[in-house]
């Protein structure tokens, strides 16, 4: 196992699904990474397509930085729908 | 994924360690790239590393039967359940990971004795009915202990808890199943199943670990979230609920002081033996030995399947 790289695993769980993270393994190469993940996260029918990604691949922001990075649409709350008063009277609206 | 170098001060207010414990009073979950304090990580990749090397050990009990199992059926069943164990195994270890921990070093820290693992694995299966007996006591004690860990305030932990405890049932019921079965059988089965009881019982009591009064780092893990309950209220948790089942099953659990307190409502039980509790944690147990040669034997006998695909995977990019 040493020296193997890391892989992120993502499982879509049934058509019409995202893919969602489940967890991570190693593997020797890509190929091999999807059949272990068949093996360790889809025991039980959990899924119908997998993904791997090798996890120094994925670049995330920082959780240091999460308010700058998210206060821009902290305060657009025009953006919402209940933001606009609307009479009870119409309809479909 | 790298570790954040912390760009606020680590005290005061607005500071990380603020951050950290306004999270975990909010009962809201600590993510790996969050900073947390370094005796919060050390005591998660204890814990994790310490579950996940039991789940791995815990493999060998029951893999001594799969040759053995009395029909295709059982041994299909006994199968499944043993590579759920190893797929338990497997998720602690990425979530051990996600801290920073390196997955080869933390069974290399197993192999060398650095690292402990469940006492309970310390047990030899002397009979088949030992195989229905860890699925109903040991896995049932088990469920007690993991299911409050599905709220962990460590996210990873708790998310690969909640795959775990969905598994852990499918464990518990078929031992139940296979223990139902033999109790309708003969005479000499169902003197199997008691003796098995018998041997079982007070090691499944074990597992909770020492009392309250002993286990000095419980109320920091439980101020940290990582820990939701003490060992003895969850042990209670555990006797209350198998004393039913046991009557139902038609065994006496081993213990002549086991009675319903009808004021409480919960069962009183005799002492433990925590001195030979303490023996078999610090590897005298009766197949400590046994249980850690295999282990290095998988991990050196297999090395070359190993190196093999390696070899494969740098030759076919």
């Amino acid at each position: 196992m040493t020296g193997w790289p890391l892989y992120e695993v993502f499982v879509r769980g049934k058509r019409g699904l995202n893919h969602v993270h489940v967890g991570s393994l190693h593997a020797p190469d890509a190929e091999m990474a999807v059949h272990a993940a068949r093996d360790l996260y889809t025991r039980r029918n959990e899924g119908v397509s997998i993904w791997v990604v090798r996890s120094v691949d994925i670049t995330a922001s920082s959780p240091d930085e999460k308010d700058p990075m998210f206060a821009p649409s902290g305060d657009k709350v025009y953006r919402h729908p209940t933001f606009y008063e609307i009479p009870d009277d119409v309809p479909h609206i | 994924m790298s570790i954040a170098t912390p760009a606020v001060p680590t005290t005061g207010p607005g500071s990380l360690q603020r951050q950290f414990d306004d999270t975990i009073a909010a009962d809201h979950r600590i993510e790996p790239r969050d900073w947390m304090p370094e005796g919060y990580r050390t005591t998660l990749v204890r814990q994790i590393a310490q579950h996940a090397h039991s789940e791995i050990i815990g493999m060998q009990p029951e893999g001594d039967w799969l040759l053995s199992a009395p029909s295709l059926r059982r041994k299909a069943i006994l199968l499944a359940k043993v590579q759920d164990e190893a797929g338990h195994g497997l998720y602690l270890y990425s979530a051990a990971e996600t801290l920073g921990a390196d997955r080869a070093e933390l069974t290399d820290k197993l192999i060398e004795g650095r690292q402990k693992y469940s006492s309970i694995f310390n047990y030899p299966t002397l009979s088949y009915a030992d195989v229905g007996v860890i699925g109903w006591l040991v896995d049932g004690a088990a469920i007690c202990n993991q299911v409050p860990l599905c709220r962990s305030s460590y996210g990873p932990y708790a998310r690969a808890m909640i795959r775990i405890c969905k598994e852990e049932s499918f464990h518990q019921r078929q031992g139940y199943e296979l223990l139902l079965t033999m109790m309708r059988g003969t005479d000499e089965q169902r003197a199997m199943v008691q003796d098995a009881v018998d041997r079982w019982w007070w090691p499944s009591l074990m597992m909770f670990g020492p009392p309250d009064a002993e286990s000095p780092n419980t109320a920091q893990s439980m101020a940290w979230g990582v820990k939701r309950h003490t060992n003895d209220e969850l042990r209670q948790r555990y006797v209350d609920m198998t004393v039913p089942q046991a009557e139902f099953l038609g065994v006496t659990l081993p213990d002549p002081e086991l009675t319903l307190d009808p004021e409480t409502g919960h069962h009183r039980f005799g002492a433990i033996d925590w001195a030979d509790f303490r023996k078999v944690i610090s590897g005298d147990g009766p197949v400590n030995r046994l249980r850690l040669a295999r282990r290095r034997a998988a991990r050196d006998d297999n090395a070359w399947v190993t190196e093999a695909a390696t070899a494969y995977a740098e030759k076919h990019p």
